[in-house]
């Protein structure tokens, strides 16, 4: 990996990849709204970074001067072997109008309410079965030994992947979240064994058709025509990739945030109504979710002189603690009632999963605390968060007694 | 009262028929709609409400019957 210099101002040469952003954007984002408010890089090729619950907005909403073309920001633009636009690598997430609502309404039933929440019973089974695994033990670890595991399972059920995987995918979704730092031609050979996995799958549905979300894809159609097999493709790899690490991750750092403030725990497990609304107040002040757009053609936007091709990255998490919209927006109120976060995005591409991360959410931590109704960090120091646009503490080493 | 939601604005984020289920449901693509007449008062008025202040869109509204 090469060496980058370390950042020396982040409103002019941020980077979400340094050190200081990956373990504590928080105040780094706080000095941004007062001092820019959009802030800028070179890095990447150029990138910018509206710090504001407002400017995350305007460009949320603002599908005629963006494009969500690619979504992960990285060194290349978008690779020209894709699709082109409006279609795009995986699609909903990187389509634009009007392609995008077609290719999103394709998926919707799958995630709507109705056979969501069918999953609860299958969901808090999985959850006792880690927890079951692990009885006993003083210390364990809220992420490799819980959180990773729930995400991955439910995905693959939905998919229809074989059992054994589980941990492949988890490698995938490292390889197409983590690895942006890489030249492109090495990104290219990386994702190689993902394409390979994902073909034999397609080989096999083709063969043996079944009630999943893949027989799904590979048989619907498009004003009377099959989609390519290219889409099929993308959105499977879509619904992998955006379903794990940030599902994962907004349940890693709820749990930390619990072992860390036992009133809140205490009263979480005292008042079972407080639930829905800590959710949501875990989702906004621990959004794990950051996602990227491209600059279709040069012009002045929010004041800034924007040229094609930029990437603007879009901080749902900076959003969410802008005291312009949010209540003592610094501090965790995990009883908050006016809670109009943005932690699964705004706008056309509002997070197609978010009916589903939800649940997973709430049986993980109801399941959790009704076994640990006290837990405490074990070692503050040997917290980890993952670097890119998802950030989620990766190592959890929880005291449960 | 009554309450509305803007079918255009709504991007089914689903906190209104989570917090209000008396008041508002879903349709197969998840998006929110209101149930009944979609008058409100009393508890339901306050629900509503709670919905309103909850939508990330914007989409709810509430005006006179
Ligand atoms: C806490 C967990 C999650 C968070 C915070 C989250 C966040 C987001 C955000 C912010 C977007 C908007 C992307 C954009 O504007 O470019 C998005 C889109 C999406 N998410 Fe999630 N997500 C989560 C879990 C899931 C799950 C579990 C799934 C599915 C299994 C999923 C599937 C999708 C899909 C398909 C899209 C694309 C929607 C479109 O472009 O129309 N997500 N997510």
């Amino acid at each position: 990996m090469t060496i980058k210099p370390p950042v020396s101002d982040f409103a002019t040469d941020w980077d979400h990849t340094d050190p200081q952003w990956v373990n504590d954007p928080y105040p780094i984002w706080e000095d941004l709204r007062t001092r820019c408010p959009v802030a800028h890089t070179d890095r990447y090729g150029g990138a910018w970074f509206p710090a504001t619950h407002a400017g995350v907005s305007a460009v949320a909403n603002d599908t005629e001067h963006f494009t969500s073309r690619t979504v992960v920001l990285g060194n290349g633009r978008p690779m020209e072997d894709a699709l082109p636009a409006p279609i795009g690598v995986a699609p909903p997430i990187t389509s634009d109008p009007p392609f995008h609502q077609i290719a999103r309404r394709l998926i919707l039933p799958a995630f709507a309410p109705g056979p969501i929440n069918a999953l609860e019973p299958m969901i808090r089974q999985l959850c006792n079965d880690l927890l079951d695994r692990v009885v006993g033990r003083g210390v364990i670890n809220g992420g490799s030994d819980y959180a990773q595991f729930i995400p991955p399972a439910v995905i693959k059920r939905m998919l229809g992947f074989p059992e054994a995987d589980e941990d492949l995918f988890r490698e995938f979704v490292h390889i197409v979240l983590e690895g942006i730092d890489l030249p492109v031609e090495e990104r290219i050979e990386q994702f190689a064994p993902i394409e390979e996995y994902f073909r034999i799958q397609i080989e096999d549905h083709q063969a043996h058709p079944r009630n999943d979300l893949t027989t799904f894809l590979l048989n619907a159609e498009i004003l009377g025509e099959k989609l390519s097999i290219e889409h099929v493709f993308g959105t499977m790899v879509l619904i992998l990739v955006a379903g794990i690490d940030t599902t994962w991750s907004a349940l890693g750092a709820s749990l930390w945030h619990l072992a860390k403030n036992p009133d809140d725990l205490a009263r979480l497990v005292n008042e079972p109504d407080l639930m829905p609304f800590a959710i949501e107040e875990f989702l906004r002040f621990y959004a794990p979710v950051t996602m990227a757009r491209l600059v279709k053609e040069d012009m002045e936007y929010l004041g800034c002189p924007m040229k094609q091709d930029d990437w603007i990255l879009l901080g749902f998490p900076a959003a969410n603690r802008d005291p312009e919209v949010f209540e003592r927006a610094d501090e965790f109120i995990i009883d908050r009632r006016e809670n109009r976060h943005l932690a699964f995005g705004l706008g056309i591409h509002r997070c197609a999963g978010s009916n589903l991360a939800r649940l997973e959410l709430r049986v993980a931590i109801e399941e959790f605390i009704r076994r640990y109704p006290r837990f405490t960090l074990a070692d503050p120091a040997q917290v980890t968060w993952a670097q890119g646009q998802v950030r989620g503490p990766r190592s959890l080493p929880l005291r449960v007694a | 009262m009554k309450v509305f939601i803007d079918a255009q604005r709504c991007q089914g984020h689903g906190r209104c028929f989570s917090l209000a289920p008396s008041v508002f449901g879903f349709d197969e693509l998840g998006n929110g709609h209101v149930l009944g007449d979609g008058v409100v008062e009393g508890e339901s008025l306050a629900l509503a409400r709670l919905a309103e202040a909850n939508c990330p869109e914007h989409a709810i509204s509430i005006g006179e019957s």
